[in-house]
Parts: structure tokens; sequence; C-alpha cells
């Protein structure tokens, strides 16, 4: 079915074809389309699914466990300070195995207060284990929802699925919502190996000392490592049955680039533009989109940038005491290949601030005129 | 003698709890109560470790250890997903102590207390974070020892009135126990998995450790809690009408308070107050008691 939708109802779309089953949530603004349109499709039995009205945040990620546990298919959105209120219950999906999916949207931290988005919030979870997808468009967000439930399900890991506040929640375009019963076959229930059930009884996440520990950290990373497998072939049947596929990263006019752009969500999407642009005026420009940060496509990211004579990566976000986070992902990335192109990190958008074309070109050209690499480049900062 | 309460046990030999922990009890009964159609919600508490470190468990249904402030949460979870899978039979139980409940875990038990959401939440109370070495939490009676209420810095606030707070929620089904009371607190977990919302169970649930008492006076002690007084048995009905379990002719509370290590700094004055106190707060359980009488039947409610 063909549907003009804002980019947050993209995700309830993908959950209601998803069929998930239990949907605890919080409002926080811009995600509230999310989930005020899933519990109208519950209350309307669209959606056969329990909507919880939690009390916060981090009771939404907790009852997400609980019912992840039992062996429902569970679903829940929220963004910026709801997402920190999270962060401890993310760790526990990823600890407990439980392929919780999680749409955020991205939205800049408090104080002072904010709606306008930015990169913080979903970076600040990158070192918990949970898997995360930056989306540039509205089909793909819901085209994503779907391929994260698979990919979750086969490697038990939660899957978040990040899109820019306004800039991409607010905005609409026509998408294509796949009929249920195809994605049905996609995707089939949920079955979790090990579940609370008083027919089998376990105890689950007991004390464990470090002679076991380490061990389920390591097989929390060899799930990570087969994540990269899983999101491609995943990728690859969605292709084969739905026409659409978007990889772990999207080249665009990279073969014969000297200078390539990296960066992720709707700065991509302008990015686009301004390439085009850039590539009429006769310059080599190609753009290279993460789309997913974890687990991070170094694979991919060493092939493509191996030929360029120059990258600049983009970030809408910042580490703090050192730089762009998407930059030092693909710096460290590079350094053990075979090729060491100078790579420059640009800071742009922070909460909010406005990404155009000629921002994006103003950056290209920076990138030309300075031989040596920096680590961090502010543009518009207003002195 | 006839066994007057369920022989099934489900909770087996090998748990690493201390000599006489009250804790024990409670869950053994329970569990002779709830039967083996029950899933455990755990947040951080002594249960976390007593049960047993991976690979083991000492109990025969599922244990899920969760987060210290998320055991209302996390079965509000499992509730919706039994229920949307078909299971409406299987008691999902959180099991916390008193700093889940009454201080970290108060707000996710709020929310799932206002959403009437069908669990019961229990809390096992051995009045303060004794998992983590004895830290005071707002369970903590008035004047106790704790590590962090010293001697010379005593708590000064009164213990919590948790039942209260639950019972203005309106919950269905709020009651105290004691591990010292098997029938009664088996009659009272029979009572409330039989019910649909939520119930808040309440049992004393001694720790001699903590306490600074002698592990073999475990149940006197918590006997003499309830016949001084200082912990009432009762319950209470849609938040609105009381019924009190036992009404002890009355044993002077110093009787209870002398067995323990953690009120021995305490000055005639300060066992005065404490006296005062109980005597104060079971004058209003009886009048409530008797001013509700039949509230929810008459559909006050």
């Amino acid at each position: 079915m063909q549907k003009v939708i804002m980019g947050n109802h993209a995700l309830s779309y993908g959950a209601v074809v998803s069929r998930a089953q239990v949907i605890p949530a919080y409002p926080i603004t811009p995600q509230t389309e999310v989930v005020s349109l899933l519990s109208e499709l519950c209350a309307d039995k669209v959606l056969d699914a329990k909507f919880v009205k939690v009390e916060s945040e981090h009771s939404a990620m907790a009852a997400a466990i609980g019912a992840s546990a039992v062996g429902a298919r569970t679903f829940t959105a929220t963004s910026a300070q709801g997402l920190a209120l999270m962060h401890e219950m993310i760790h526990w999906a990823v600890g407990a195995r439980l392929p919780v999916v999680l749409g955020n949207i991205n939205r800049a931290m408090g104080p002072p207060w904010t709606i306008w988005t930015e990169q913080n919030d979903s970076l600040s979870q990158r070192d918990t284990g949970v898997l995360q997808f930056y989306c540039e468009s509205i089909q793909e967000i819901l085209d994503t929802v779907i391929q994260a439930f698979k990919v979750s399900e086969t490697i038990y890991l939660p899957s978040m699925i990040v899109l820019d506040a306004f800039v991409l929640s607010h905005t609409s375009e026509n998408c294509d919502i796949p009929d249920v019963k195809l994605v049905d076959k996609y995707l089939p229930p949920y079955k979790l190996r090990y579940k609370m059930d008083w027919r089998d009884p376990h105890a689950f996440g007991g004390l464990t000392s470090p002679d076991w520990y380490y061990e389920l950290r390591y097989k929390i990373e060899l799930a990570m490592e087969q994540a990269r497998e899983e999101i491609r072939k995943a990728d690859l049947q969605f292709k084969k049955m739905f026409g659409r596929s978007y990889g772990l990263v999207e080249p665009y006019r990279c073969e014969d680039a000297e200078l390539l752009i990296v960066s992720s969500s709707t700065i991509a999407g302008t990015a686009r533009l301004a390439v085009d642009e850039l590539r009429e005026q006769g310059k080599k420009v190609g753009l290279l989109r993460i789309r997913v940060f974890r687990p991070f496509p170094c694979d991919e990211v060493r092939t493509i940038l191996k030929t360029a004579e120059k990258v600049c990566v983009i970030d809408r976000n910042i580490s703090f005491g050192h730089s762009g986070i998407f930059f030092q992902e693909v710096k460290s990335s590079m350094y053990n290949s075979q090729s060491h192109p100078p790579i420059f990190g640009f800071i742009a958008g922070l909460g909010g601030r406005d990404v155009t074309p000629d921002v994006i070109k103003e950056i290209v050209e920076y990138t030309e005129k300075h031989e040596k690499a920096e680590d961090k480049i502010w543009i518009g900062v207003k002195r | 003698m006839k066994l007057t309460i369920p022989e099934i046990e489900l909770m087996t030999p090998g748990h690493l709890a201390c000599q006489g922990c009250g804790a024990t009890l409670a869950m053994r009964y329970t569990l002779k109560a709830l039967g083996r159609k029950t899933m455990l919600f755990i947040p951080a508490c002594c249960w976390s470790v007593l049960d047993g470190p991976f690979p083991y468990s000492s109990l025969e249904v599922p244990i899920f250890h969760t987060a210290f402030e998320t055991a209302a949460s996390v079965a509000s979870g499992a509730r919706a997903g039994l229920d949307i899978l078909g299971d409406k039979e299987t008691n999902v139980v959180s099991w916390a102590g008193d700093g889940g409940t009454f201080d970290i875990g108060i707000q996710a038990l709020s929310g799932a207390a206002e959403r009437n959401d069908n669990i019961i939440y229990i809390c096992y109370d051995n009045e303060a974070y004794m998992n983590t070495g004895i830290q005071r939490s707002s369970a903590t009676p008035r004047l106790s020892w704790t590590t962090t209420t010293p001697a010379k810095h005593p708590k000064v606030t009164p213990k919590k009135d948790m039942v209260g707070i639950m019972a203005a929620h309106r919950i269905p089904y709020t009651a105290t126990a004691s591990i010292a009371y098997p029938e009664d607190l088996i009659r009272k977990m029979n009572k409330a998995k039989n019910i649909e919302g939520t119930k808040f169970m309440h049992i004393f649930a001694p720790c001699p450790t903590g306490w600074r008492s002698p592990p073999e006076i475990c149940v006197k002690l918590a006997r003499l809690a309830v016949q001084t007084k200082a912990f009432p048995l009762y319950e209470i009905e849609n938040g609105l009408e009381y019924t009190i379990s036992k009404k002890p002719k009355g044993t002077p509370v110093i009787e209870y308070l002398k067995l323990q290590g953690r009120f021995r700094h305490l000055t005639e004055e300060d066992v005065e107050s404490i006296q005062d106190a109980v005597d104060r707060e079971w004058e209003i359980l009886l009048r409530k008691a008797e001013a509700t009488k039949g509230f929810v039947k008459s559909g006050d409610s």
C-alpha cells in the first residue's frame, strides 16, 4: 500500500507489519507520533498488541525486556533524555540477549532544553552492544524496522533504528507499506531459544563469577560479528522480496571519486545533492553514507576509502574532549589498512543547526584547500 | 500432627542465605501458595545472590534477575507478553526487598499499580539494604542503627507507610504478612493469586545478621513484631476496606526491641517514644478498620 507518511509513522507501520506484540512506551518530543499512532492501531485492533503506558523510559525498556523474555516480540521508541534514561536497561537487554527493537529520534541532549536534531543521544549508547541503524529516508525507516527484527531475532541482540528529529521524523514522503502477509514470509514468528517458562524453570542473569562472565562477553561480540553477515543476508533477501536494499554502507558516485564525503542520516541525503552539483562543476566527489554504525562496517569503509585521495567526515555529534564520533571510527578503521588518505573531521549541525548543500560545499572546499588533515573543524560557529 | 500448609516444596537446599534468614522462609511459604505456574522477577536484593550463583538456582520456578529499580516494570512487560501469547494463568510475581520497593523501585511499582497490571508484587522487608551491608532504607524503623545511620546519627524519620501508599492507588488487594504466621501468609497469597489486577504483599522477614540478633530467634523476632503491634497484620481491599488479621493482647514493644543489637543504643525515652508511635498507629488502624467495614461490599469503591 502506498501512503504519504511522516518519518515517525514509518516506525509505527514498521512495527505493525512486523507484528510487534508488546509496545511499552513513554512520550517525548519528537517521538510522540510514533506511539500515539501505535496506540490508535492497537485500540482499533489493526495491530494485535498490548500497549503498555509505562511511567518512564527506564520502565519502557524494562517492560520490553520482560515481554521479550517470555517470548513476545517487542518494540518501543524514544529520544534524547528518554534514551539516556533507558541506558542502563539497554545494557540489560544486550546482556540478557533479547531482540528488542527500539526506534530513536536523534535529538540533542539538554540542558539547555532543545528538541532539534543531534546524534549524541544514540552515539552515547555506542558501547552497550545494541545494533545501530542510521536512516536517511522514510522508506528506509520502515524497511529497517522489519530487517532489524529479523537480524536481532537471529543473533539475539537488540537493535536501535535512528532518525533525525524533525528533518526526518516530521517530514513526509511517499512510502510503500508492505503487505503484512508478505512480511510474514520474510519474518517468521519470534522464537526465543531459552525463555521464561514454568515448564522449564531456569534462573536468568544470576551472579556470575569471572570464571564465566568473560566468555559471555565474548559471545556477545561473536554475535556482533555474525550480525554483519546477517544484516547483509537480511538485506539481500529483502531486495528479492520487496525490491529494496540498503547495505551496511551506501556509496554514491565513489568509484572514481578523489574526494570522499563520509556521513550519515539526513546530512548524507543533503550531501547527495551537493555531490551532484559539485560533479557538474567537474569535481570528482563521492559520498559514503554509513547506515550501520554498530557493528561498524570496517571492511566496507576500508574498501571504499582505499582509492580516495582525501576524505572528509561530517559529524552531527561530538565526543567532548576528542572529536566527531563517526570521524574517530572511520579513522581508526583505516589505521591498520594499506592506504592512508588524509581524513578531515568536521562538526556541523549540532542542536539542529541547518546543514544545507552550501555547508557541504564549504566543507568540501576546505578539505580541497588544506594539505594536512585536521581532526576537528567546527562549521558555522558564530564568533 | 496435621500439616496446615501445602506440602509442596519449590525451594531446594543449597541456597546461600545467612543462618536464620527470614527471607528464605518468606520465599518458601509464598511458593507453597502460588505453586509451580509462577515466574519471579527479582531485582537487586538478597535473593539476587542467595538463590545461588550461575550455573545454579535453588528454586523450581523460573527467575529473571533484573536491575534494581525494575521489579515492577519488568513484571508489567512480562504480564503483557504472556497475555498476548494467550497465557493468563501463570503467576507473574515481582519479588523485591524493601530497598527495591520503598526507595529505588517505587516509581515502577506506582506505575504498575496505577495501570492495575495483573501482577503480584511481593516485598520481603528486612528493613535495610542488607545485601550491600546493612545501609538504611526508607523501611528502616525510626531510631534503628544501620551503617549509614550510626547510633550517634540514628534514623529520625519513621518507617515509610508503603502499604498506605499502595492502598492510595486503589489496587484490589494489599496485605501485610509475617514469616511467623505461615498459615496467614499462605491464605493471603492464595487470595491474591485469584484476584485480577495489582496485588501488593508486604512480608516481614527479619534479618538476624543485619539486626544484630542471634540467628536462632529469627521467627521469634517476627512473632514479637506482630505481638507488640510493631508490625500489624491486616488486609486492604480496593484500597478502602481495612481488615485486621490479628488483634494481639498487647506486649510492650521493649520485649521486641531488646533482642536486637540494632536497638541497643536506645534510651528509656527512645523506647517510650517508640511505644507511643506503635500505640498511635495501632489506634489509627483500629479506627480505619471500624470506619471502613463493609465499604467494598456496599459498592462505595
